[in-house]
């Protein structure tokens, strides 16, 4: 190569200008919204947990009070459960548990189960599922009440027969035209009581570790 | 094609050259959104804001781009562009970049944008390649909400749910039930639905072009897109 004014040499160097600015634009702005993402993502965590503790029932900080447990066996699910702990004054009020069912229609489930200091199930959401549009989807709260059904249920009620769907002789109903997934969701959430009936202390002294914020990879859906 | 007429331009990509409806291009995200009009829209608006700062961006350069790099700095152009697009929806659109999720950032492999910058901004000056970029966004984002309006009739019976998404709280009153009780059409909304939709729009517009071509019957051959070069 002889001296910059070498077509190549002089291609590269543009190009490797394209690219600095390019890399400054967004520096930049990651600078700018950086904070206001994080932010975002919290706002959102906290609501769907909110959705399930009432605000007034606690008053820690949810996002910080976070534990992590890996338990392959109990759960089904090598993932790692998150767990938030809502405390009223240091007392235990709830848990909220990120739990994954591992057979969905269509592979992972994952559901946000909240249970109370009683062992009562306060609610359950679905984070994220890719079952089928239309058939297995009513698990989710925005297209059906389905998932409204584990209020106040607990290992006790209904007896252990009845978590199941109804299909399998147990007292959930499921969709027609689809079991599967109202299968993967009951057993998951019942899973999760028999957990937390065997670890609660576990599951409200384990010390606080930090955890980043975002909750779930969200499906578009 | 280098026509300045900015008239003409709109014309172009809004509607002639329509990259939904006849050139065929950036089919992906187009079937993959449109389940309903605010998807459709939304991802419209940030093709549209791409293909604008983009082609300008290519337009102000041309001089500089040689023709063995302009490729790779397209790319660049465009992928830097994308990427501070959706940085900017995480940060203030943050249910919407939830629902949209993977497509924004795959803008970026929308060939409609780098071939309007290879066939059009790389050999106009800006306003003309701005307005260009903005006819031929329009044209797509028009097809998005058209494609999003016909699947969300039919499939959830609703026009503009999730609007408040789009637009802050208020916009939940925008949400139109045109079909009360509607027991959800499952086809409408899956991805057959999206090309069954699509081929409706495409055989419409068709027919409208035919029409109107009647007394001079050779008309129709200018469906076929005289430029392809993405």
């Amino acid at each position: 190569m002889s001296g910059t004014s070498h077509p190549v040499i002089r291609s590269s160097v543009l190009l490797g200008i394209i690219a600095l600015l390019g890399t400054a634009l967004l520096a930049g702005v990651n600078e700018l919204t950086y904070e206001r993402i994080i932010e975002q993502e919290k706002r959102r965590v906290l609501q769907q947990l909110n959705e399930i503790v009432p605000v007034a029932s606690y008053n820690n900080d949810l996002l910080e009070d976070v534990i992590e447990i890996e338990d392959e066996v109990s759960f089904r699910h090598p993932a790692p459960v998150k767990v938030y702990r809502a405390r009223m004054d240091g007392q235990p009020v709830a848990v909220m548990m990120i739990v994954t069912a591992p057979d969905g229609y269509n592979g992972d489930i994952r559901l946000l189960a909240g249970i109370d200091g009683a062992g009562e199930i306060l609610g359950v959401r679905v984070i994220s599922h890719r079952e089928t549009p239309g058939l297995g989807d009513p698990i989710e709260a925005e297209k059906s009440d389905w998932i409204h059904g584990f209020k106040q249920k607990s290992l006790h009620d209904p007896e252990p027969g009845g978590w199941a769907v109804k299909r399998d002789g147990g007292q959930f109903d499921q969709f027609t035209g689809a079991t599967i997934s109202p299968r993967a969701v009951v057993r998951a959430v019942h899973n999760t009581l028999l957990y937390f009936e065997a670890n609660r202390e576990l599951l409200f002294d384990t010390p606080a570790i930090a955890v980043p914020t975002q909750m779930a990879k969200q499906n578009g859906q | 094609m280098a026509n300045s007429n900015l008239k003409q331009i709109l014309a172009d990509g809004a509607w002639r050259q329509n990259t939904g409806l006849v050139v065929l291009l950036g089919l992906c995200p187009l079937l993959a959104v449109t389940n309903t009009v605010i998807n459709g829209l939304a991802l419209g608006l940030a093709t549209m804001l791409t293909l604008m700062v983009s082609n300008l961006s290519v337009s102000v350069m041309r001089g500089l781009l040689k023709p063995e790099i302009r490729i790779p700095a397209f790319v660049l152009i465009i992928a830097s562009v994308v990427t501070v697009i959706e940085l900017l929806m995480h940060a203030f659109f943050y249910d919407l970049f939830r629902v949209l999720g993977i497509f924004i950032p795959l803008i970026v492999t929308n060939c409609a944008i780098i071939g309007r910058a290879e066939s059009f901004a790389s050999r106009n000056s800006p306003l003309p390649s701005l307005m260009d970029g903005f006819a031929t966004g329009l044209g797509f984002c028009i097809t998005l909400v058209l494609l999003g309006a016909l699947r969300e009739l039919t499939g959830r019976g609703t026009l503009f749910a999730g609007a408040d998404m789009l637009l802050g709280d208020w916009g939940q009153y925008l949400t139109l039930t045109i079909i009360p009780e509607h027991p959800g059409f499952l086809l409408a909304m899956l991805p057959p639905g999206a090309f069954l939709g699509l081929a409706l729009l495409i055989a419409a517009r068709n027919a409208w072009e035919a029409r109107k071509a009647k007394t001079p019957p050779q008309a129709v051959t200018t469906l076929v897109p005289d430029t392809h070069e993405a």
